[in-house]
C-alpha cells in the first residue's frame, strides 16, 4: 500500500513535511515497549505503537524503520515530531486503536515483519 | 572514531538512546556496514538505557573497532544484579511503574544485547556494580576493509 492509501484508510493525520509520495508500506510491526521493537530483524518495516516518548524515534533510527504510525489518538510532542523530520521518518497519528489499525492494514495486504520471539525453552511460548 | 566513550547519567530519560543513535553514525563512517551498525546500535541502546533506569549513578558505554571487530562495553558501580540469571530471562523486569509509560520494561534488555552480539559477557556484583562485553565480529562483514 502506498502511505498516503494508508493514511486514508487509518483516518490519519501526517505530522511533518517528509516526502511519502513513493512510500510503500507492506511490512508492519506493533508493539508499545521498546525493548520489543528493538526484537524485530526486518529493516524497512513500518512502526505502529502508542509510545510517544524521543526514544521511539532513536530506535526506529538506529533499526532502519521507514515510517511510524502514533495509534489510539496519541500525539508526541513538537520536539519529537521535529527529531524523526530530522532523521527521515514519516510519522503519522490516528484515533484507531492498535488492533484496529493492525486489522486494517492486514485485510489491506500489509503483512507481519520477521522478528525472532522469545524461545520456547521454558521460559518462552512453547509454539 | 576507534575508540569512544560516552558517559551516561542517570535518569536521564529524556536524552536516553542518544548516544546510541551518534554511535550508529560514527560506525557507519568507520565503514562497519549497516547491519552490523544496526545490530551495534541495538546492544548500545539497550545498555544506555539500562545504566539510566538502574545504575545508581549512571555509567560508561564505551565502543572500540577495528578491523575485525566491534567491542561495547557497559560499566556502572551499582547497584549490581542481585540474579543475573533472572535478569536474563525474557519478560522479567524490575522496570518501576512508570518506566512502562515510557516504553520501557519489557524484560528484554540483556537478552537483546545477547542477539546481537557475536559474544556477550556479563558480571555483577551487588554493592560494586555491573560489567557487559559484546562483541561483534566484522571479519565477514561485507563493508569491512
Amino acid at each position: 500500500m502506498k502511505f498516503a492509501e494508508v493514511m486514508e484508510l487509518l483516518n490519519g493525520e501526517m505530522l511533518e513535511g517528509v516526502d511519502v509520495s513513493d512510500m510503500v508500506i507492506d511490512r508492519a510491526y506493533a508493539a508499545d515497549l521498546l525493548s520489543d521493537v528493538l526484537a524485530l530483524t526486518d529493516e524497512r518495516t513500518t512502526l505502529i505503537t502508542g509510545t510517544i516518548s524521543p526514544q521511539v524515534i532513536r530506535v526506529a533510527d538506529i533499526l532502519n524503520v521507514i515510517a511510524i504510525i502514533f495509534v489510539r489518538g496519541k500525539r508526541p510532542p513538537q520536539s519529537v515530531i521535529t527529531y524523526a523530520q530530522r532523521v527521515g521518518i514519516p510519522v503519522m497519528c490516528t484515533k484507531k486503536t492498535m488492533f484496529e489499525s493492525c486489522g486494517l492494514l492486514y485485510a489491506n495486504g500489509v503483512r507481519p515483519c520477521k522478528n525472532r520471539p522469545v524461545s520456547g525453552s521454558g521460559s518462552g511460548c512453547a509454539k | 572514531m576507534r575508540e569512544i566513550t560516552y558517559s551516561v547519567r542517570a535518569g536521564d530519560i529524556e536524552h536516553g538512546g542518544t548516544s546510541s543513535a551518534w554511535l550508529k553514525v560514527e560506525l557507519r563512517k568507520e565503514g562497519v556496514s549497516e547491519e552490523l551498525a544496526r545490530r551495534a546500535g541495538v546492544i548500545a541502546f539497550e545498555g544506555e538505557m539500562n545504566l539510566i533506569l538502574y545504575a545508581t549513578h549512571g555509567g560508561t558505554l564505551r565502543v572500540a573497532v577495528n578491523d575485525t571487530q566491534i567491542e561495547i562495553e557497559l560499566h556502572d558501580d551499582g547497584p549490581g544484579i542481585e540474579d543475573l540469571d533472572l535478569a536474563m530471562t525474557p519478560g522479567y523486569s524490575t522496570a518501576p511503574y512508570w518506566a512502562a509509560n515510557l516504553g520501557f520494561g519489557a524484560g528484554m534488555g540483556l537478552i537483546n544485547m545477547e542477539r546481537n552480539a557475536d559474544r556477550f559477557e556479563i558480571s555483577s556484583r551487588i554493592d560494586e556494580g555491573t560489567r557487559i562485553v559484546c562483541w561483534i565480529d566484522r571479519r565477514n562483514d561485507d563493508a569491512s576493509p
